[in-house]
């Protein structure tokens, strides 16, 4: 079943925050016990009709009973305070200056751009990794702030522009891992998902040796026309060994390979692609891509060009 | 000043006749009662339409993949409906029925400076028109009610709405400081012979520190907004990174406003419930001092937790244990009270009327509000579930079951005194069982859609196992919650028209508001009785048992002598 809930940690990281979560549910949840427990019993017990007529005892206080509920919750907090102090250091551990990130995850509206600096590889929104090895990631905002955040392999840490910041990466099962931008970055904020596929390492060895291999070029057919009407439409999109964009929009190069489209809205079939290249703001209202008034016959070229591998 | 009388006369100027007469009775007015019940009537108008905000956003989440809201109306309809619960219903709600109440509770003639006080609900009014008037001038605000730089900056939102979202909120926030003022040098200065600090009731103890509270918060927020201002109207930099500000700056100051902001929208609820307990528990407040004492602590340390907020920006651990310690240290005062509120109704004689029922509903609720938010000051936790439906479901328990459930048990406590009629207590209790059901009906099972992974703040979600199940749910809630507040508005309609003549104190209470007609003259008091402790009333009808020993009144004995 999918599931991306904290309460389900695949990494060491995670786990520490759920045993943490859990023994702050078990410590606050005896509190409301007490308390509610009180109030229904006092409810119960001093309810007027079982009195008799005129007022009861008239008490103002009791000095001993007010630090004994001061001192009490006192001590369970610091209990909790301490156990935070470890939980924190477990899931959070410790980044050396300067060290060089394996992977820089950027937030831009509404997709995540990726680049693995030690390999050269470039990709979105699907961020594969191997298992087993903690990945020291580097997190920015390209225009507004976004937070990167896969419940089950640890914490989220915020996406914001001039603030680089670093989190500890690390999947202990190889498996597909859902996570989403978590914090409101505007019109399109809902479809800001991640997927984390998480492989073993020959799986990952393979995987970055495809995508570093540039892609053949279609010379005949549907797909060159699709080619020459990329080359000639497009501002924002790199596909390496064709045309090397700002990266404004997602890197599509071998976009075959990946699962879904529109950072999530889509699962990536050829017919969810011509429906996207025909109007993509229908599909995602508020993207920054323009509507390209392509033709049907364009769509199905660049829909031919795009979703096959052309080996 | 006495020479002078308090209002011009405006029937003289400007168009005449009776009903002419009787609006500039309202608008031109500067008695606290009259700016009070002003204050009440916009923030119930504004209670429906940030209701009804509220379920739009339902509907559109009844399922996954709904198309009922565009994602920008929907944007545009949360911040909204944040803007509007928390700046027109909550505090101004709040301070409201303290501008009501506390010159009756003190013993004075009216507050201290009057115009301010008309001032400040009139800045109220035109924020909250000039907040709406966004609607009609290219769309509303949509960047949250915390609008996050830079995506409220002028690249990202390029529509006039957040500029009237600034606009308004300087308004509304020049006026609390106002309020603040007025409240703070009225309990201090104006308190009536007898009534010294330490007899003065909770409710107004609760309203001062709050006062103190806004005074220091507010300044934060309004200068922030100028400086937003600055940035999309006249091409300034303070939250722009890109040319050398900082977007974290933004985050800084709103936390330093908002996260006391949020003791604002609690601490006079907690004054109401200090109130209403004891009287229909027929016994004093337990421990008066320690209530009033978790209070000031907790003004104080409202300042110095606000980061937390912040865990998942990256500022360090340091930092984050900081934030974090003073986070679960505030949790202890605030218990406090509640212990001392279940204290004080331990060997009463309680009496559940809807007010009472109200009061005693919030001390669980809030409980169940404030202990999860205990589990966000364990920082990892907060690296998870920030951002979460489980941060929603968190402070609509805090706003809803603890402050609006505070405000109903006030207000069916005072609105005897501010009509001369008694709300009807049939209705009111089915307005009180239907709002509970539908109200942990809506919010409970937030907290499981947070844990499951749901963020906030989104207009569609995908089809994970029982998301959908889970947000229909909340939305029959939401509903039902919108219903029982159609039985409310229903109960006051009727109680205005024909509700029981309520007499000068329907409930047998203690407190000085209850020694006048209802509603009191608009001089307050022909005479007050004497004040010689907390409950001048119960001196006053109970000379046999007094609150007061000899030394406190010298020259005085009570009659029975001890």
């Amino acid at each position: 079943m999918q599931t991306t809930s904290p309460f389900n940690p695949f990494s060491p990281q995670a786990a520490v925050i759920s045993g943490l979560f859990t023994m702050a549910l078990i410590l606050m949840g005896i509190i409301l016990l007490i308390v509610a427990v009180l109030v229904v019993y006092v409810s119960y017990r001093f309810r007027a009709s079982r009195q008799q007529d005129g007022e009861p005892f008239q008490n103002h206080g009791n000095r001993r009973l007010e630090i004994m509920w001061t001192v009490a919750p006192g001590l369970l907090v610091l209990v909790l305070f301490l156990f935070t102090l470890r939980a924190m250091h477990l899931s959070d551990p410790y980044v050396p200056p300067k060290m060089q990130p394996d992977l820089v995850v950027i937030g831009h509206q509404w997709w995540w751009e990726l680049q693995y600096p030690k390999s050269g590889v470039l990709a979105a929104n699907e961020i594969h990794i191997p298992i087993g090895k903690a990945l020291l990631l580097r997190i920015v905002g390209a225009d507004v702030i976004h937070s990167f955040w896969v419940p089950q392999l640890g914490r989220k840490m915020d996406a914001i522009p001039g603030h680089p910041n670093h989190v500890w990466l690390r999947a202990d099962k190889p498996g597909k891992y859902l996570g989403t931008c978590s914090e409101y970055c505007g019109a399109q904020h809902a479809w800001m998902r991640i997927q984390i596929i998480a492989q073993t390492q020959a799986d990952f060895d393979r995987w970055q040796q495809a995508q570093l291999e540039i892609p053949p070029q279609p010379t005949t057919g549907l797909a060159a026309r699709g080619l020459q009407i990329f080359k000639d439409k497009t501002c924002c999109h790199t596909i390496e060994g064709v045309e090397k964009g700002p990266a404004i929009g997602p890197d599509l190069t071998h976009l075959f390979l990946r699962k879904t489209l529109g950072t999530g809205i889509l699962q990536n079939t050829p017919d969810n692609l011509a429906r996207w290249l025909k109007d993509p703001t229908g599909v995602k209202p508020g993207i920054h891509m323009p509507d390209m008034r392509l033709t049907d016959l364009d769509v199905a070229a660049l829909v031919a060009y795009l979703e096959t591998s052309h080996e | 000043m006495s020479n002078f009388p308090l209002v011009p006369e405006l029937s003289k100027m400007g168009p005449s006749g009776e009903a002419w007469d009787r609006l500039f009775s309202w608008v031109a007015s500067v008695d606290h009662k009259q700016i009070g019940i002003m204050y009440l009537l916009l923030t119930l108008f504004y209670c429906v339409v940030g209701g009804f905000e509220a379920l739009l956003m339902r509907t559109q989440l009844a399922a996954p993949g709904l198309k009922f809201l565009a994602p920008e109306s929907y944007n545009q309809i949360f911040t909204m409906h944040g803007t509007t619960m928390i700046f027109l219903v909550v505090m101004p709600m709040l301070i409201g029925f303290s501008t009501y109440f506390v010159p009756l509770m003190i013993g004075a003639r009216d507050m201290i400076y009057p115009r301010l006080n008309a001032l400040s609900f009139w800045l109220l009014f035109f924020g909250g028109l000039f907040l709406y008037f966004s609607f009609f001038a290219g769309g509303a605000p949509a960047a949250g009610w915390f609008s996050y730089a830079p995506l409220s900056e002028q690249p990202y939102s390029s529509t006039p709405g957040l500029d009237y979202w600034a606009l308004g909120l300087l308004g509304i926030g020049v006026g609390t400081v106002a309020s603040a003022i007025n409240l703070i040098a009225t309990i201090l200065k104006l308190r009536a012979p007898g009534m010294s600090l330490k007899r003065v009731p909770l409710f107004v103890w609760m309203v001062l520190v709050n006062g103190f509270v806004m005074l220091f918060a507010m300044p934060a927020l309004n200068a922030a907004l100028v400086m937003l201002l600055v940035d999309r109207l006249l091409v300034g930099h303070f939250f722009v990174s890109a040319s050398g500000g900082s977007a974290i700056l933004w985050q800084h100051y709103f936390w330093a406003f908002g996260h006391p902001e949020v003791y604002i929208m609690i601490l006079p609820a907690w004054g109401m419930i200090s109130e209403v307990i004891p009287v229909f528990s027929r016994k004093p407040i337990f421990g008066y001092e320690f209530v009033a004492g978790s209070s000031v602590a907790i003004g104080v340390l409202s300042f110095a937790v606000y980061a937390h907020h912040m865990f998942t920006v990256g500022l360090g651990h340091p930092f984050d244990v900081a934030f974090s310690s003073a986070s679960m240290l505030i949790a202890v005062p605030t218990g406090i009270k509640i212990f001392n509120w279940i204290a004080t109704m331990w060997g009463g004689k309680i009496h559940f009327t809807t007010s009472m029922l109200f009061a005693v509903a919030f001390l669980v609720l809030f409980t169940l509000g404030g202990i999860s938010g205990v589990t966000f000051a364990a920082v990892p936790v907060d690296w998870q579930m920030t951002d979460t439906y489980y941060v929603v479901a968190h402070f609509h328990y805090v706003l809803f079951g603890g402050s609006l459930f505070a405000v109903f048990a006030g207000f069916y406590y005072w609105f005897p005194k501010m009509t001369g009629r008694l709300l009807d207590e049939f209705w009111g209790k089915v307005h009180f069982w239907v709002t509970l059901v539908a109200f942990n009906l809506t919010f409970f099972i937030q907290h499981i859609l947070g844990i499951v992974g749901m963020p906030r703040r989104v207009y569609t979600y995908p089809d994970l196992p029982y998301w959908g199940a889970m947000n229909m749910v909340s939305t029959v809630g939401a509903f039902l919650l919108g219903f029982s507040a159609l039985i409310f508005l229903f109960n006051i309609y009727m109680s205005v028209k024909r509700g029981k003549p309520a007499g000068p104190n329907p409930w047998n209470a203690w407190t000085l508001e209850w020694a006048t007609s209802s509603p009191p003259p608009e001089h307050n008091f022909d005479s007050l009785p004497p004040i010689r402790s907390r409950r001048p009333l119960w001196d006053l009808h109970h000379p046999e048992n007094p609150d007061w020993k000899p030394k406190d009144a010298p020259g005085e004995t009570p009659t029975h002598g001890k």
